[in-house]
Formats: structure tokens, sequence, C-alpha cells
């Protein structure tokens, strides 16, 4: 909802196909191509004709736009596929480098720590869009963390396979977060802020976890 | 080549649970990334570099018979003897004979990973020799009777402290754990090593075909002495390690160097053309190239698993990993660790064996983003993946679940059952406000399913 609200306050005719599920992502993070195949099969057909495609997620935009193409797929699929992968956009990325807005009207009055995402920033090299528009934010103070690139150990299935693990790298992760001071911390992809807000309340932090939506949605 | 199962998640169970070896390690692995990143900032063509280095690695495998070959026949016109080893044994074998050929009783080792790989030291020792090996790190861990738990710096897991007590417990004489004065204590015993010794063992770094040269790439000096002094080298090396023409290797040093240590260039890089010629003084009478392949030219088949072989061993995955430096690497349960043994691992060892192994990752790629030859190491965990679910290796109740979803994901109403599903089971789970969810719910918090669904939303938004 958050998404759909910048989105139409920035004047851009939003359209949601009714027909979508799931990108696939998690079936193919696992291994289940064939599963993966079938699902995107499903978001290939629901957003054949749209002239841009935009998600809040970084993990499914890089399946998308990156692994579809490591899968078996039939031809008329492929071709779609292919067709797509360059109009599909993660939010941040798309209002500043399609629409070229860097200050979104947002106000949030907190101080705000920004989490790389893996996907957004490896798969999609998508480093800058998110925090020029959260510097653009009115009442916002943006505050770098250390090892900001670390990854927040979800993983996907990974956080279910190696728990203790994937506890372990979040740790790490949060501990980072704790030490800006920041009241927010925030990302463009929800899987880790699952991650990180989940090891946040059960440590009983006081920092929340925010997607970048919200933030660019708000208003007061 | 398959042995038994590595148990790498009991492994990675055990390992989380000792604070010493992850605070160790992350120390460790703080300081060799902020030295990369130094060494890498100050050249401005590095990812050139890395694109020059990945295609010359590729086209090599595309074509490493030939390359192989013609390394043979370069090393043959300079003297050396070359053997082909198919698997560890042959090539513990193929040694064996030529120690005992050359009468030889004490033997120096300059670092290998390939020797770890094939258990040699085991099996000289069984056989009544005395292996010692020269790098400090390898030194340290082959007196605390374990393996090397990095590609590079074999001794990682251990701190200043844990080493300064050992060298004094196995040296019998008190030894600071100030490396200063550390490596005095162990230049003086290893220099009768090397004056005493019969043979000397080394790995390579790459073998050059156009010319039959072996490089060794080394930063304290061990290598040069262990393969010019005693009587007899014998050089093993993977057969992945040829590169085509001497015009390369100054790209992979650069990139090797730098990757690996942060040093613009290693302090000791060894060319070696020949065994010692007429009017030499010194090096060995013979030299001998074992080339091992072990599993290597299975994984050429499968242009996604040939990556593997693309690897210079530089450590730099190891390094910026984030599981490895919560783990170390004696977690993964064999000579490589970290991400590039993760996918090595299930490529040489077999799928059956390190099953787990391409699941121990989030698969975040920090990985591919340092490798110097560009392998998409997180890329190939997920295609290994995929090959684990094929081959209905994965757990069944997983295997049901995957299904059940892709059905429920593909149509517009069965989508609409399951998150309807979803939110009743949401419901259910509910607890002070909170969701409990079982394993993830043992360490972390679960947000709670949305009331209404976004699909709901929509249609009210839109009226």
């Amino acid at each position: 909802m958050a998404t759909l609200r910048v989105l139409q306050r920035l004047g851009v005719e939003v359209m949601y196909p009714e027909e979508q599920t799931c990108c696939g992502q998690p079936a193919f993070n696992t291994g289940y191509r064939r599963v993966a195949a079938r699902v995107a099969r499903q978001f290939l057909k629901a957003f054949e004709d749209a002239e841009w495609i935009v998600a809040p997620s970084g993990s499914c935009v890089s399946m998308v736009k990156v692994f579809y193409r490591e899968l078996d797929l039939p031809s008329h699929f492929k071709e779609t596929a292919e067709r797509i992968s360059p109009r599909i956009y993660e939010l941040t990325d798309f209002l500043v480098n399609v629409m070229k807005v860097e200050d979104a009207g947002s106000v949030f009055r907190h101080s705000v720590t920004y989490h790389d995402s893996c996907h957004l920033r490896r798969e999609l090299r998508v480093i800058e869009p998110p925090r020029k528009l959260l510097t653009n934010v009115r009442g916002l103070t943006l505050v770098e963390m250390a090892d900001v690139h670390r990854c927040c150990g979800f993983g996907g299935t990974f956080s279910v396979k190696f728990p203790e693990l994937s506890t372990a790298m979040g740790d790490e992760k949060i501990r980072s977060v704790i030490e800006t001071g920041a009241e927010y911390v925030t990302a463009g992809d929800v899987s880790c802020l699952m991650q990180i807000g989940g090891l946040l309340s059960r440590r009983r932090a006081s920092t929340r976890a925010i997607h970048i939506a919200e933030i660019l949605a708000s208003e007061s | 080549m398959t042995s038994a199962p590595i148990d790498i998640k009991r492994n990675i169970r055990e390992a989380l649970r000792d604070e010493h070896l992850r605070s160790t390690v992350r120390k460790a692995m703080d300081h060799s990334m902020r030295k990369r990143a130094e060494a890498v900032a100050e050249v401005s063509s590095w990812e050139k570099l890395r694109d020059a280095a990945s295609h010359v690695r590729g086209y090599t495998m595309e074509h490493l018979g030939d390359y192989l070959e013609q390394f043979e026949r370069s090393a043959l016109s300079n003297g050396f003897c070359v053997h082909w080893a198919r698997d560890g044994d042959e090539a513990v074998r193929i040694i064996r004979r030529l120690l005992s050929e050359h009468g030889a009783h004490s033997v120096v080792k300059s670092k290998s990973m390939v020797t770890e790989e094939i258990h040699l030291n085991a099996a000289l020792e069984r056989d009544g020799l005395s292996v010692v090996e020269t790098d400090l790190g390898e030194y340290v861990v082959q007196l605390a009777g374990q393996t090397p738990s990095h590609i590079t710096a074999p001794a990682l897991h251990l701190s200043r402290e844990d080493v300064g007590a050992l060298l004094t417990e196995k040296l019998h004489e008190e030894v600071s754990s100030d490396p200063a004065l550390m490596t005095p204590v162990v230049r003086r015993v290893l220099r009768e090593k090397f004056l005493g010794a019969d043979a000397g063992i080394s790995g390579v770094n790459f073998a050059v075909a156009e010319t039959g040269t072996i490089c060794i790439v080394e930063n304290e000096g061990n290598a040069r002495l262990s393969t010019t002094l005693p009587p007899l080298h014998i050089a093993v090396t993977g057969i992945e390690k040829v590169i085509p023409r001497m015009a390369d290797l100054p790209l992979f040093l650069k990139l090797l160097s730098r990757s690996a240590t942060g040093q613009k260039m290693a302090s000791y890089v060894s060319l070696i053309s020949s065994p010692r010629q007429k009017e030499e003084k010194d090096g060995p009478e013979e030299v001998h190239v074992v080339l091992l392949d072990n599993g290597r030219s299975a994984l050429l088949r499968d242009s996604v698993m040939q990556q593997i072989l693309h690897c210079i061993r530089c450590g730099a995955c190891l390094n910026t990993c984030p599981v490895y430096r919560n783990v170390g690497g004696h977690a993964y349960g064999w000579t490589y660790s970290g991400p590039i043994g993760a996918i090595l691992a299930p490529g040489l060892l077999g799928l059956d064996s390190a099953h787990d192994h391409p699941y121990a990752s989030s698969v975040c790629g920090a990985c591919a983003e340092v490798c110097p030859v560009k392998i998409d190491i997180h890329h190939v965990l997920l295609y290994q993946r995929s090959l684990i679910a094929e081959r209905k290796a994965a757990p069944l109740a997983e295997r049901m679940v995957f299904k059940l979803w892709g059905w429920a994901m593909s149509g517009r109403r069965r989508y609409a059952v399951a998150t309807r599903l979803a939110q009743i089971a949401g419901r259910l789970l509910r607890r002070d406000g909170k969701l409990n969810i079982p394993v993830w719910g043992a360490s972390r918090d679960f947000p709670t399913v949305a009331p209404r669904t976004f699909h709901q939303l929509y249609r009210t938004r839109r009226g």
C-alpha cells in the first residue's frame, strides 16, 4: 500500500494485475527450479504487457531481472522474460533513475539507518538511490551503520535450515544497527527487515524495522 | 569419488559455541578485508583486470587438455619429469615411490593445499618418513595435530597466545606470543630441517604451458628453500593451475597478491624452469611435477561447475564471507573452506558427500564481489542446490512443501485460498501480539500476518 501511495502521489498511473502471485524466488533459492519456473510463468502472464514493473523488493526484482534467465522456460516465456528484464525496477531505483525523482515529498521525523540488502546491492547494484531519497525526506536524519553491506543472515530457507548460524549473522547485523543509535532501521527488502526486526524485537532493542516504502509514503 | 557425508550442520553448531574461535576469526577477517580493500583501491583498472583474468581462466578451461599437453612437452624439454595422477591415491603412490627410489628419509614441505586434499603427510609418515611443514602457519597447524582452516592463512583460527603456548609445549622451550620473537625460534628449528632434507615437496600457484615453468608465490622464503636446497623437488598441482602464456602471469600475480594479503606483490615469487644445470651450484638435481585430476576434469563437462576450476586460491571469498567469519574453516569438514570450499566440496567429493554444503550460505554474494577471477560463487551454490533437489536428495517434507506451494502460486484463485489459510494460521499462532513460528521463533520474533491482504485493500481503494 505504501508503494502504491508513493507512486500515485508522484503522478504515476498504477495498475495492479490481480493475476499475480509470487516471482518464484523462494523455490528457486532452495533448488526447486521446476517449481520456480511454474510460478514464473504465472508472473510473466500477469505482467507481459506492463510498460514498467515496480516492486518494493530487491529480492523479487533480482529474481525476475537476473535469475529468470537461469530457468528452463518454454521459448515464448523466455522471450517475455527477456523483454521484461529491462523494464522491472525496484521502487527506489525506479524513482531515482527512471522518474528522476530524488525528493518524494515525504516527511518522517526520525533518525534512520539504511541496510543494503544483498539482492539490491549485489545483483541489482542499487546503492545510491535509496540513500538519495532518504536524505531528502523532511525531518529524517540518515545514519550509516558499520559494515552496512554485510548480509543480515536471513537467506530464505537458510534461516530455517541453519537457524543458529542465521541468528549469529543477524546478531552481528543488529549490533551495527543498534550502535548507530537510530530509531529506525530500513531496507528495500522485507525479508531482511523480518530478520533484523525479529531479532531486535526478541532482544528487546528499541530500534524498529520499517520498510523504505513506508518512510517514503509517510507525510507527517 | 564418494566418501562419508560431511556433517556440516553439526560442525557449524559446534563452532558457533566456541566464542574464542569466533572472535579470533572475526579479528583476522576484519584485518584481511581492510588490507585487501586498500590494495584494490590503488588499482584504478581493477575491474578490467578481473574481466581479463576471468576471460583467460574460462578460455584455458575450455582448452585445458591442449594446455596440459603443451605444459608437459615444455616441462619435459626443460628437464622435468611429469606424472599424471587420476586421483589422490595415485598421486600419493607416485610420490611415495619417488621418495623411496631416492632413499629419502626426511622431507620438507612448503604450503600446498592440494597435498592436504590428498592427505599426503599422513601417508608419508606411515612410511616412516619425517615430514615437516615449513610455512609458519602450516608448521603451527602440524604441531597442533590439526589441518589448515584457511586457504592462505592455515593457522588463522589460533590466536597469537594460542600459538605461543603451543610452541612452548612442543619445542620444550619458552616461546613468546610476540610474533617478532616467535619467528626467530621457528626459523632456527626449520633451518636445520631445510639443510638436512632429502626432498622438498611444494604446491604450484601457476604452471605456464608455453614455457613449462612452475610459479610459486609465498611470503616467507620457505618455498624457495624447500625447492632449492634438497636434491629432489616434487611439485604437486591440480590440473586447473595451468595458464597459457608467461605473458599471462603478471595479471594473475597482481590479482592474487592484492586479493590474498593486500600486498602489491608477494615477497617471494619463484619461477622454476629446470633442475640444476651443469654450471649451477645449487638447485635440485631432479624436479618432478605431479598433475592431479581428483575429480577436476569431470567438472569441465558442466559450464556452471567448470567455473569452480577458475579459482586461483587467494582466499578473499573466505575473508569476506559472513558465514566463514562466524564459524571458521574447520566447520566445512574438508580441506577447502569458505564459499569456494562450499562449491568445491560437492564438485570434487560429489553431491552425496557434501549435500549440505550448498545450503550453508545465505547466498549473499559477497564472495563473488571480491573474487579476482569473477567466479559467480553464489550462483554456483544455487545451481548445486537445484541438482540436489532434482535428484530428489532433499528431504521429502521440503519437496512436498515446495510442490504444494508451486501449485498454490500458479493460479489466482489458489493464491487467494492460500493467503486466506495464511491469515487463519497467523491468528492461530498468535501469542502476545507476536507470531510463534517453529524453528524461526527460537531466536527471532515474526511479524504478524496482516488482517487484510493487499488484494483486498487494493480493491477497496479502487472502489
